[in-house]
């Protein structure tokens, strides 16, 4: 593999740093929350990561869109790479809601629209990575590929929106209010700067792994065309 | 939960919680690692078989009578037979 570019270099430690910056200000710099105490900290993560893997099952939609368009691999790429890591991000965001939720809403698993939502989201995912397992043909992969995150990419917004448009128990911390959520807060000073810090890491991180997913992609493809060209 | 007096102590859950989101994230990042490394051997071993056999000598005077002058066997040959025969096998266990 090629040595890395200077720059990602410099982003790999810069998303180390933030990271490092962002769980200080989670979990000192940020005051404890009276009601829930101490679990609410992982509030600043959970949205973090709910961010960014919404966001790149998006990004992966539009990338869909055009390749479907231009017929050219390298957003074929650019999708997987998107996916593959906004899966991971939206995992820690499903596991970190459902352990908020076990103290605040007395139970792990509640099937609330926001929680349905999100898993169905997470699961359509997972499928995508098996459908393309099952394909070996490159082109028909992506065009296979590129339809399903297409059509999958649909599930993100309505995820972002299931707490607005269904009743539900998920609090709306940021930009609306639901009298029916249970768990509920509002912010003070402190924990804005928190929250705003957090989502600004993880968006850095989410590039820095892009990049470095894209690049394995990259690689990936060389090595499977030098095996078709020593196996013909 | 909510018409308690004083703050619960949850800071169980936020400690699971922070490790679990830093072990998925170490997990991804080692993933990535690993997988380029494993793609790295595979294209050093693919470019090694890949690469167009070492032209063969002829001398200008003809095939070679005397056996004392001739090496008994070829090294050059032999080592590529058997790099060749390693790399199919490193191949096969890779993929």
């Amino acid at each position: 593999m090629q040595s890395k570019p200077a720059a990602l270099k410099v982003l790999d430690v810069v998303s180390i740093i933030l990271l490092g910056i962002s769980t200080y200000l989670a979990l000192v710099f940020a005051p404890t929350e009276l009601v829930m105490g101490d679990v609410q900290r992982v509030f600043y993560f959970h949205i973090g990561t709910a961010w960014t893997a919404l966001l790149g099952f998006i990004l992966a939609a539009v990338f869909s869109v055009v390749y479907l368009i231009k017929k050219d691999l390298l957003w074929d790429r650019l999708q997987v790479a998107a996916i593959e890591v906004s899966l991971v991000f939206f995992l820690i965001t499903i596991v970190l809601g459902s352990i908020w939720a076990r103290p605040a809403w007395n139970t792990w698993w509640t099937w609330d629209p926001r929680l349905t939502t999100a898993a169905v989201t997470e699961l359509i995912y997972v499928a995508y990575f098996m459908l393309r397992q099952g394909i070996d043909d490159p082109d028909k992969r992506a065009r296979f590929g590129a339809v399903y995150a297409l059509i999958g990419g649909l599930s993100a917004p309505l995820t972002f929106f299931a707490i607005r448009l269904f009743r539900t128990i998920h609090p709306v911390v940021i930009g609306g209010t639901n009298p029916e959520a249970d768990g509920g807060f509002s912010m003070t000073a402190d924990m804005r700067v928190a929250f705003f810090f957090a989502l600004f890491t993880f968006t850095v991180v989410f590039i820095d792994l892009f990049w470095n997913r894209i690049r394995l992609g990259d690689l990936q493809d060389k090595v499977e065309q030098l095996k078709l060209k020593v196996s013909m | 939960m909510f018409f308690q007096e004083t703050t619960p102590d949850t800071s169980g859950y936020m400690i699971a919680g922070y490790a679990i989101a830093f072990i998925v994230m170490a997990l991804y990042v080692a993933s990535i690692y690993l997988r380029s490394r494993n793609l790295d051997q595979d294209m050093s071993m693919l470019k090694e078989i890949d690469k167009p056999a070492p032209p063969v000598q002829t001398s200008a005077a003809g095939p070679r009578t005397s056996t004392a002058s001739q090496p008994k066997k070829s090294p050059g040959k032999s080592t590529g037979n058997k790099s060749a025969k390693t790399v199919t096998k490193k191949t096969r266990k890779n993929y």
